[in-house]
């Protein structure tokens, strides 16, 4: 039943779906490009290669994910669509500062530098030496 | 790699499960061919798109996975039933813990519930199907592949051995070798398409096709938890599915995410786990508060007590839910601020938790209650999950975690969620909208005696393991010393689940004396109900589900109109015709592309991986260039439908 409006909706060739994508290959096979087969140092790296990601979502949201219509149908609509953006950026805040703090709070900050055989982790964390060594007696 | 490493051999159980493999499919294939239903089988269940179909083939694929996961359960508690057994060996011993825990949860408690979701939601909105049918075919047939793919890894390479959990590095291929543990990344991955896909369907069913009248502060409460939850998936299922595409990068590819060499970090594979897997123990929550609301409402013959308070609180806990992730890792090591935080903020869930169970106990507070066997499970669920919810508080205390951690004291916890939560829902929403799916009522005097044998069983199974964890028995061991003294609570614990796997028998039996014996419905409202999904004029709805599209006035709309003597004939002048979509076999199809990809990944057979993923694109493909809007069906084809059945 649903198909039969959104049927209406499209027509025409969809420049705007295939522009996206191949755009998103781009931006790809660029942060690929820029990882691999330069000699940036990481920091910049980083820093290119997050560029690009926020880049691609911003893509993605406006080429395929209909951010720019706003329903003048109903005001429900357009406050369910609020309220979805703002959970997802909760999620994806909790996800990713969430997850970079838990996995370099105490015990995982100690890894670095102290265990021996656990120890490749990361280059330069530089964090390894200030810690209070009382939270973490058993481990391996 | 050789034919006897492709089939698992050595062990007489699997030799029998072979056999009965066999023997089953021949028994089928027979079946179907002899009484000619090969068509009947591809028209009305392999290519349908109807939303009650599709429930009823993933509640009974989730009965079929509640057998094997409770075979897997009965062979561990025999196995601990005393000191020192030699039934199963370690190895075993740990494929089969890691297969129960995988199929109870993904393959059993998710599809049983979204299978009640299919056919309940609609029909509780008054729409005639979900907003992409289609979609909803490709959800069932992924699933349905995935678990079977994770399936056959008992007789076909070997199960995986490294828990649900499949903790970094134990789950890598030094730790891990073979294809065992590539069954669990693929199956779930597969079967998590499906997932992620039910959970935009619904959303966007719930919100777009209600019907006229029902604002969403009048939609029904098991409508609302549905909404919740699927605002939950869609949310936490894209985690699983990157964790499960970078392990399976680190396990077929040589990448780096979670190994211990090259810079990799094991624990975050624990951290996002535990991201996906701490909203997911609430996706299979919500729906089973959804179901016991509607039922306690139902029987106590009030309206549910606190409607607003219970939305409101759903919506905490989904908030809430993405906030708790590491109280299953406090002893990781987080340090004392981290785990501080996430204490505070797991004690903080059981608040909106508290809230509803007294509002269900409102609600029943003089109302005139009737014991029918589903209001038995309800009000079993209350005692029972209060008990898991307590515990539950005492493991979010960080500090006396370090204690009941990985111990039979937080098996008990789950166990008395899960169950006393999810599964005693599926059991009790399966009696209550039995009539709806097949016509008739299950007898209520055998669900009885299954409710009573289930619960004791339960008890007795679960509550001494309560004691067991607090002294000291960890989880995931095969056997336990003789002096340990755990023996007689682990032979207690035993009898306990064997009486569990009898009240699973005489539920199957009542199945069947029911579809014997049971007198059939001859309306559509099995229960007096309060809701839309019992409006229909006959027992179980017409394919269309409503001939006319009802209007809403309020909460409760058909049992006020009952109430009011104002239930609406239908009139044959309001008639029109009915927009209906095609069933179409591409899903099932391009499901069984996904299952060749799948399994040429696990045995890291490329070529067969590729064959396979290139005909799950040309299905897509060919769906994109598919110009099929659906049909009418005739005001005529209507009326006579709605004649018949009166
Ligand atoms: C009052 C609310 C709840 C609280 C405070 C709570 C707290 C906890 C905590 C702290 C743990 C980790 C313990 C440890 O690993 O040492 C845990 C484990 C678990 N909980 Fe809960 N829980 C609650 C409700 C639920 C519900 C509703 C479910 C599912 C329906 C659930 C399912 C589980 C599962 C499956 C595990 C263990 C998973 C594993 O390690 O394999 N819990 N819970
Ligand atoms: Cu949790």
């Amino acid at each position: 039943m649903a198909s039969k409006t959104a049927a209406n909706e499209h027509h025409g060739f969809p420049w705007k779906h295939l522009i996206g994508f191949v755009l998103s290959i781009v931006l790809t096979l660029f942060a690929l490009w820029i990882a691999l087969e330069t000699d940036l140092s990481m920091t910049w790296i980083l820093i290119i290669i997050f560029g690009f990601a926020f880049l691609q979502a911003a893509l993605q949201l406006l080429m395929f994910m209909h951010v720019t219509e706003n329903s003048t149908k109903s005001n429900l609509t357009s406050r369910v669509q609020i309220g979805n953006i703002l959970f997802a950026a909760f999620v994806a805040i909790v996800i990713v500062i969430g997850s970079v703090w838990v996995m370099t709070a105490g015990h995982a900050k100690h890894d670095k530098n102290q265990h021996a055989p656990k120890t490749e982790n990361h280059e330069n964390h530089g964090g390894g030496s200030e810690h209070d060594s009382g939270e973490h007696g058993s481990h391996e | 790699m050789k034919w006897d490493e492709f089939f698992v051999t050595g062990d007489p159980m699997i030799y029998g499960a072979d056999v009965s493999i066999v023997l089953t499919m021949v028994g089928i294939l027979f079946y179907l061919t002899k009484y000619k239903k090969w068509k009947w089988l591809w028209d009305e269940w392999l290519t349908t798109v109807d939303h009650k179909k599709l429930g009823i083939m993933y509640i009974v694929s989730a009965v079929l996975m509640l057998f094997r996961g409770g075979v897997d359960a009965l062979l561990m508690r025999t196995q601990l039933a005393v000191p020192e057994a030699k039934f199963l060996d370690s190895q075993h011993y740990n494929e089969i813990f890691t297969t129960h825990g995988t199929i109870m949860i993904i393959f059993m408690a998710m599809p049983f519930l979204i299978g009640l979701i299919n056919v309940v939601v609609p029909l509780q909105i008054g729409a005639r199907d979900v907003a992409y049918p289609y979609l909803n075919a490709v959800s069932f047939w992924t699933f349905f592949i995935g678990a079977m793919l994770f399936n056959i890894s008992f007789v076909i390479g070997g199960s995986p051995s490294a828990g649900w959990t499949s903790y970094m590095p134990l789950a890598s291929n030094e730790l891990s070798p073979g294809p065992g543990q590539n069954y669990y990344l693929l199956g779930l991955q597969i079967a998590g398409i499906g997932t992620l896909l039910t959970g935009i369907n619904f959303l966007v069913t719930i919100l777009k096709m209600r019907a006229p009248g029902m604002t969403l502060f009048r939609m029904p409460m098991f409508t609302w938890s549905s909404l919740v939850t699927m605002v939950i998936i869609i949310f936490a299922f894209p985690i699983l599915t990157v964790a499960l595409a970078l392990m399976t990068f680190d396990r077929l590819f040589g990448s780096h995410f979670f190994t211990l060499q090259g810079a990799g970090m094991d624990m975050l594979w624990a951290n996002l786990f535990w991201l996906w897997g701490h909203p997911e123990v609430y996706i299979v929550i919500l729906p089973a508060f959804g179901m016991f609301s509607e039922i306690i409402s139902t029987f106590s013959r009030k309206t549910l007590f606190g409607y607003k308070a219970m939305i409101w609180s759903m919506l905490l806990i989904a908030g809430y839910s993405f906030l708790v992730w590491v109280h299953h890792f406090f002893t990781m090591g987080s340090g004392a601020l981290v785990n501080s935080v996430f204490s505070i903020t797991t004690m903080a869930i059981g608040i909106p938790t508290g809230v509803k169970i007294f509002n269900w106990l409102f609600t029943m507070y003089r109302g005139k209650i009737q014991f029918t066997t589903p209001m038995l499970w309800s009000l079993g669920f209350i005692v029972n999950f209060v008990i898991g919810g307590v515990t539950g508080v005492m493991l979010a205390m960080a500090a006396a975690d370090y204690q009941y951690h990985n111990t039979y004291f937080l098996v008990s916890h789950f166990h008395y969620v899960l169950i006393a939560g999810t599964v005693f829902a599926c059991f009790a929403g399966l009696i209550y909208w039995y009539p709806k799916m097949f016509g008739y009522k299950l007898n209520e005097r055998i669900g009885k005696w299954v409710f009573w044998v289930f619960t004791i069983g339960f008890n007795v199974c679960f509550f001494p393991q309560y004691f067991l964890g607090l002294d000291g028995m960890p989880r995931r061991v095969y056997t336990y010393s003789e002096e340990s003294g755990w023996g007689p609570l682990n032979m207690v614990s035993t009898i306990g689940g064997f009486m569990m796997g009898i009240a699973f028998l005489i539920l199957v039996y009542n199945m069947y004396y029911s579809f014997r014996y049971a007198k059939r419905e001859t309306t559509g409202d099995a229960w007096d109900g309060r809701t839309l999904e019992w409006s229909t004029p006959t027992a179980m709805p017409p394919f269309y589900n409503f001939a006319k599209i009802p209007e809403v006035t309020g909460l409760d709309h058909f049992w006020r109109q009952k109430q009011a003597g104002k239930v609406e004939k239908l009139k044959a002048e309001d008639i029109k015709p009915i927009h209906m979509p095609s069933n179409s076999g591409v899903p099932f199809i391009m499901a069984s592309f996904f299952f060749v990809a799948g399994f040429g990944m696990v045995f890291d057979w490329m070529w067969m991986a590729i064959a396979g993923m290139i005909g799950v694109f040309a299905t897509l493909i060919y769906r994109s260039f598919e110009y099929n809007d659906g049909y009418y069906v005739s005001v005529e084809e209507v009326i006579e439908t709605e004649k018949i059945s009166k």
